[in-house]
């Protein structure tokens, strides 16, 4: 049993905003796979809450006019791992999708609990940051718009103020047309695990030029980063197996890894070296690049 | 506040009411309150799979999915699976080819390949994507040998 | 004939169909529900504790602290009581404790009337320590100055040493090389997918029913009347359905709490069901070893002297203590029977959680660590690594010095000869030789095991059956011996229809123990059970039969020395007529009003042999440099087990153990701080535990042995399989890489020092080649 003192159903996200407005101590729960294990571990602060789960508004996945693509928060990993919208257009992000838990929780768990839990090693996290994702957050007067490497805040803190809702993220046409991407997850298991190390390369070639280069981390930092000192270095160079040694030899400038029980900063800088060729190599291929 | 709520559910196909706890798990209503004690709880925040059940087709660990999440949909749970006293092809399949050993993880396992055998019938399928399937179900008796046996056994009954 | 056939599991069905009953599964609505106040510094005395408030709590029915419980310690591993008392098990434990020696060591409990409330009432009790530097490293606790972990007691749990096959130091003087290395395993834990679990009630004024999830009722029966001072007779215990146990089961951990509280309570049925995080650091583990072996070899690879010197982490409490490392040290002699050896062990408390019994009992730990130096030895004359082991291994008819008894079966050549051939050992080596630089590299390794069956002569072995003629003209069984998932009911099913002439169909095993009732048998442990219960079955069996045969005899007036039963049904043993069937026999010896009774045999037996086993790991692996990971390209256990009573299942035994000899070998540790001794991993996320995905196809193979001690000719498999892989695998690393990594797990983190450390890995741009 879940030491659950209130739990309100919210039918829809006006309502949820205003549950929580009524309610300032009350958490949104969804998927419910990070909240009911903090119940259970007796985590204080999540002992009412106002129930999103599986609503409909929060779920869709589609694409606008524009053909930027939009995902709602409430989405679960297996919806975005069988959307036809994000497997042609987002495939990293599929593959970051796929390796979260295992089946049962990507059947339940949503992308924006993913985000909202502001850790650094949350494997959608890294791919939305490589894809430039701008996340929507509604509250009840307003609705604004924050860049996902603007919403992280520090460790488990994001930029998410009492009585907001994670609505949706957009990635628009710019951040994903013409782009190939990759996820590289590396863990201890090939399921059931965190990163020790995630890595999202997101690029654009034309006539074998590098055009456009995005790589972001999880675990290399308090919270998921960008690499921007890496990726103006090598933008706009011709695509050879020098390109990677150089990415390989410049990502420690950009990383801030740290010593846990889990890893020490030395293994994990191995590791974001090597998956920054290696990530790079794969989405080069999947461009059509030869390396 | 009331601690309870009425929710209506089918369960194995029988429509079933009860008024109940709204702090308590799935695996819990099920196991305490409808005594059904297929499912099984191995770590309560699944990581296991041990309670694995089928919330309108999906597969979901029971232990971490609030039973109010339940009302209006249908449950299907190991309890009934087998019917007429024949058992289901998977479950058959995992006798067949000594996929059982102590048996705790078994219902969560059988419920794990019987989604997956119905998302990927009539498709060829690769051992990882059997093993994809089930990472979300620890055995700690069979190192999964016998059971991707069994789970082929399901898809291809003709499989030796 | 049954034995020898892969038919089905007898509970199969029940599994699958999700009727099997564990101890959770006998859910009373009534129960109240107990829960440990833990401590949460791993050395040190509680200097006050106030559980006032959290009695106060409404829906609190009591709570009871070290200063209520019983004051007489009791011992807790699950050995079968021995009549000399210097083999007697460290008693060490209260109920509840004040001095504290292990993060997670039980203060006071909690009864209420549901886990929430219990939950809620442990954060209100109020704790102050009196706290001493945790000792968790021998040097440190061997220190002269270091505070006694059990007062009055060294910390030296045990030590002993021995010394066989001639003058060690003079062996080791002829030798042509000596070769020397130290080498560490590390606490990991069973992880039974059931935790433990056990509840209690009292079924009149006096007498205190158990149900519990355990692999040892009979023991357990008389150590909680131990620790509660009161006659056995008084205490029943229920073993349901076993979600597995891997020796943690094979330890008495909740049931005397369980008794305590209902008796306390009324009678009122009482529930201790631990969670995971607590069932990992709050049950038993695997004793972590530190241990040098020196070995003597000459030139022609004869392994000629070996000394070996093991120190055995036991944890808060002794528990097995150091009966591990004495069993662990015994195998060399019957691994490596022809040269002379020296083995000395201490075994140390420490603020561990206490460490028990588990899968192979020392074994793994040892023969890690021997099958490590055996290839070093091998390598440093530059031998190929096979044909070493196939010169110095056991055979057929070598004495076993230590135990003074004959080898009367071994097949372990046989099974490195498959072995070598299913890997493909000759032509993979030269193939691999190509790829002993770059970032791929890859090798192959091999390890030997051998291991008992059983535990004799060092304790009893006792084993009951009971058959009983059914009305039907089938027979139920019942042993002492208890299946917990590995299969031993299908087994017995299996000796009984073979012995009695009867399809394995009309044989039904009584699933579960209770010893009001069940037969004695110390229980499942030491793979002893198919071993010591055949010789049990088959004198029942033969018993009954006659039985049968006498009665069919009145009936008919034939010679029973001219019958026979086969297939169910009792036939002229010469011209194979069918003179009765065995129901309508049945039918006459329950309900003639003059002739007949009902047929049944029982049979206590005790075994006085012990019969060694052997088996054998090949791997083949890639190692990814850059990534620091090993990925198993392809793995077989081949085993000496004597007759194979089931094959299916039996590769199913050999499948888990492989399974979990991977995973100690590659990822599997209880992280506990050197310092501090806090434990960081208690939960399945944490501690890894390998899912579906990290496991490749394990494959299996069996020599072909008849044990002639044994009811029908097997020996022991159960634990076997988890003891050679991690040395295989090791031993496939250096083969690979030429690095020896000497300590598990070989984790990712591991090989990145280690391949840093020969500058494999370059700041430049991936692995150096």
């Amino acid at each position: 049993m879940f030491d659950i003192k209130k739990h309100i159903k919210a039918n829809s996200v006006d309502q949820a905003i205003a549950l929580l407005q009524e309610n300032p101590n009350a958490r949104l729960i969804a998927g419910g796979t990070d909240v009911l294990i903090k119940l259970r571990d007796g985590k204080p602060g999540f002992s009412e809450l106002v129930d999103i789960h599986g609503l409909e508004e929060l779920k869709m996945i589609r694409k606008d006019k524009e053909n930027n693509i939009i995902i709602g928060s409430g989405a679960t990993f297996i919806d975005i791992i069988q959307s036809n919208i994000i497997k042609e257009n987002l495939s990293m992000l599929c593959e970051a999708a796929a390796s979260v838990g295992g089946p049962q929780v990507r059947n339940v768990a949503t992308i924006g609990g993913n985000v909202c839990n502001g850790v650094t090693s949350a494997d959608s996290a890294s791919t939305l940051f490589a894809l430039n994702a701008v996340l929507e957050i509604k509250g009840d007067k307003m609705t604004r718009q924050v860049p996902v490497s603007e919403f992280y805040l520090g460790p488990g803190k994001v930029d998410l103020k009492k009585g907001e809702i994670l609505t949706e993220f957009k990635i628009t046409y710019e951040n994903h047309g013409g782009y190939f991407g990759h996820y590289y997850k590396y863990a201890m298991r090939d399921a059931m695990d965190i990163a020790t190390i995630g890595c999202a390369v997101n690029l654009k070639t034309k006539d074998h030029i590098l055009t456009d280069f995005r790589i972001a981390f999880g675990v290399a930092g308090p919270v998921p980063l960008r690499c921007p000192k890496t990726e103006s270095t090598v933008m706009n160079q011709k695509v050879s197996e020098d390109l990677l040694d150089k990415i390989y030899q410049t990502i420690e400038i950009d990383v801030n890894p740290r010593t846990s029980w889990r890893a020490s900063r030395e293994f994990r800088m191995n590791l974001i070296k090597e998956l920054s060729k290696r990530a790079t190599k794969e989405a080069l291929l999947r461009a059509g690049e030869e390396v | 506040m009331n601690r309870h709520r009425e929710i209506t559910f089918s369960i194995n196909g029988r429509s079933r009411t009860l008024y109940m706890d709204i702090r308590k798990s799935l695996l819990e209503v099920l196991r305490e309150d409808l005594g059904l004690t297929g499912a099984k709880q191995g770590c309560g925040v699944g990581e296991c799979g041990a309670c694995s059940v089928l919330v309108d087709g999906v597969l979901v660990d029971s232990c971490i999915y609030l039973a109010v999440w339940a009302d209006q949909k249908e449950v299907r749970t190991i309890e009934g699976e087998a019917k007429n006293h024949i058992l289901t092809r998977v479950q058959q399949a995992y006798v067949d080819t000594g996929a059982v050993q102590c048996g705790f993880c078994t219902p969560g396992f059988v419920m794990a390949t019987t989604s997956f055998a119905k998302e990927c019938a009539g498709k060829k399928v690769t051992e990882d994507e059997i093993r994809k399937a089930h990472a979300g179900n620890l055995c700690r008796c069979t190192g999964y040998e016998n059971i991707i046996k069994a789970i082929e056994k399901s898809i291809d009954p003709d499989k030796e | 004939m049954a034995v020898g056939k892969s038919v089905n599991r007898i509970d199969a069905v029940a599994k699958v169909t999700g009727r099997a009953e564990y101890t959770e599964d006998l859910y009373k609505p009534d129960m109240l529900v107990a829960k440990y106040f833990r401590s949460r510094i791993a050395h040190g005395r509680v200097k006050s504790i106030d559980v006032e408030d959290a009695k106060n709590l409404k829906g609190v029915e009591a709570v009871f602290t070290f200063k209520d419980v019983p004051k007489n310690k009791f011992a807790t591993a699950g050995h079968p009581f021995s009549l000399d008392q210097g083999h007697q098990d460290v008693a060490d434990r209260l109920l509840l404790t004040r001095d504290i020696r292990f993060m997670g060591d039980e203060i006071a409990i909690v009864v209420a009337q549901d886990e929430i409330i219990a939950n809620n009432a442990l954060k209100l009790i109020d704790v102050s320590y009196e706290e001493y530097k945790p000792l968790v490293l021998p040097e440190n606790i061997l220190k002269k100055d270091a505070r006694q972990i059990h007062k009055g007691s060294s910390n030296i749990v045990g030590e002993h040493q021995y010394s066989i096959g001639g003058d060690v130091d003079e062996a080791f003087k002829k030798a042509d090389h000596v070769v020397e290395g130290k080498y560490e395993t590390v606490m990991v834990q069973h992880c039974h997918i059931e935790n433990h679990i056990s509840y209690a009630y009292m079924d009149d004024l006096d007498r205190i029913v158990i149900v519990s999830s355990t692999q040892i009722p009979h023991i357990a029966r008389r150590i909680v009347g131990e620790a509660l001072n009161m006659p056995l007779s008084r205490v029943r215990v229920i073993k349901p359905f076993v979600g597995g146990g891997f020796g943690n089961k094979q330890d008495v951990i909740l049931e005397p709490m369980a008794a305590f509280l209902t008796l306390k309570l009324d009678g009122r049925a009482v529930q201790i069901n631990l969670t995971r995080e607590e069932g990992m650091t709050g049950t038993r583990a695997r004793h972590p070893f530190y241990i040098k072996v020196k070995t003597g070899v000459m030139k022609d690879g004869t392994m000629a002297a070996r000394d070996m010197d093991a120190i055995s982490i036991t944890g808060g409490y002794a528990s097995h203590g150091h009966s591990i490392a004495a069993a662990g040290g015994s195998k060399q002699s019957s691994l490596y029977p022809r040269m002379a050896n020296t083995f000395h062990a201490r075994t140390l408390y420490a603020n561990m959680p206490a460490a028990g019994a588990m899968r192979a009992y020392g074994s793994p730990q040892i023969i890690y660590a021997l099958e490590c130096a055996t290839e070093d030895a091998a390598r440093k004359i530059g031998m190929d690594s096979v044909e070493f082991r196939l010169k110095n291994i056991a055979r057929q008819g070598d004495m076993n010095l230590l135990s003074g008894n004959e080898i009367l079966s071994c097949g372990l050549a046989e099974c490195l000869v498959k072995g070598k051939e299913f890997i493909n050992w000759d032509q993979k080596k030269k193939e691999y030789e190509n790829y002993k630089t770059g970032p791929l590299r890859k090798g192959l390794g091999v390890a030997c095991l051998s291991y008992a069956s059983g535990t004799y002569p060092v304790c009893v072995e006792i084993a009951g059956t009971r058959i009983s003629l059914n009305q039907d003209g089938t027979v139920h069984v019942m042993v002492g011996a208890t299946e917990i998932g590995q299969g031993s009911d299908t087994v017995v099913a299996q000796m009984a229809a073979q012995t009695l002439g009867l399809p394995y169909e009309h044989v039904r095993v009584v699933q579960a123990q209770d010893t009001d009732v069940t037969p004695f048998d110390t229980g499942a442990y030491a793979s002893r059970q198919a071993y010591v219960v055949s010789n049990a079955v088959f004198r029942a069996a033969t018993q009954l039969k006659g039985k049968i045969l006498d009665h069919a005899c009145l009936m008919t007036g034939e010679e029973s020395s001219q019958l026979n039963i086969i297939d169910g049904r009792i036939v002229n043993k010469n011209t194979d007529e069918l003179i009765l069937d065995m129901k309508t026999l049945a039918m006459d010896s329950f309900y003639h009003k003059e002739r007949g009774r009902q047929l049944t045999a029982d049979v206590s037996h005790k075994t006085t042999t012990n019969a060694p086993v052997f088996g054998c790991t090949f791997v083949d692996i890639t190692v990814d440099i850059p990534l620091c990971k090993i990925k198993i390209n392809n793995i077989i256990n081949v085993h000496d087990s004597g007759v194979i009573l089931n094959p299916v299942q039996a590769g199913g035994q050999v499948h888990g153990g492989v399974f979990m000899g991977i995973g100690a070998a590659l990822s599997e540790e209880l992280m506990i701080d050197p310092e501090t001794g806090y434990i960081y991993n208690n939960n399945l996320l944490d501690y890894k535990f390998p899912t579906f995905t990290d496991i490749p196809r394990i494959h299996h193979d069996f020599a072909k042995t008849f044990e002639p001690t044994s009811g029908y000719g097997n020996k022991s498999l159960g634990e076997p399989p988890v003891i050679s892989p991690p040395p295989a695998i090791r031993n496939a690393l250096l083969d690979a890489t030429g690095i020896s990594i000497n300590s598990l797990p070989i984790s990712p983190h591991k090989l990145f020092t280690a391949f840093s450390k020969a500058g494999l890995l370059n700041s430049e741009g991936g692995a150096n080649v």
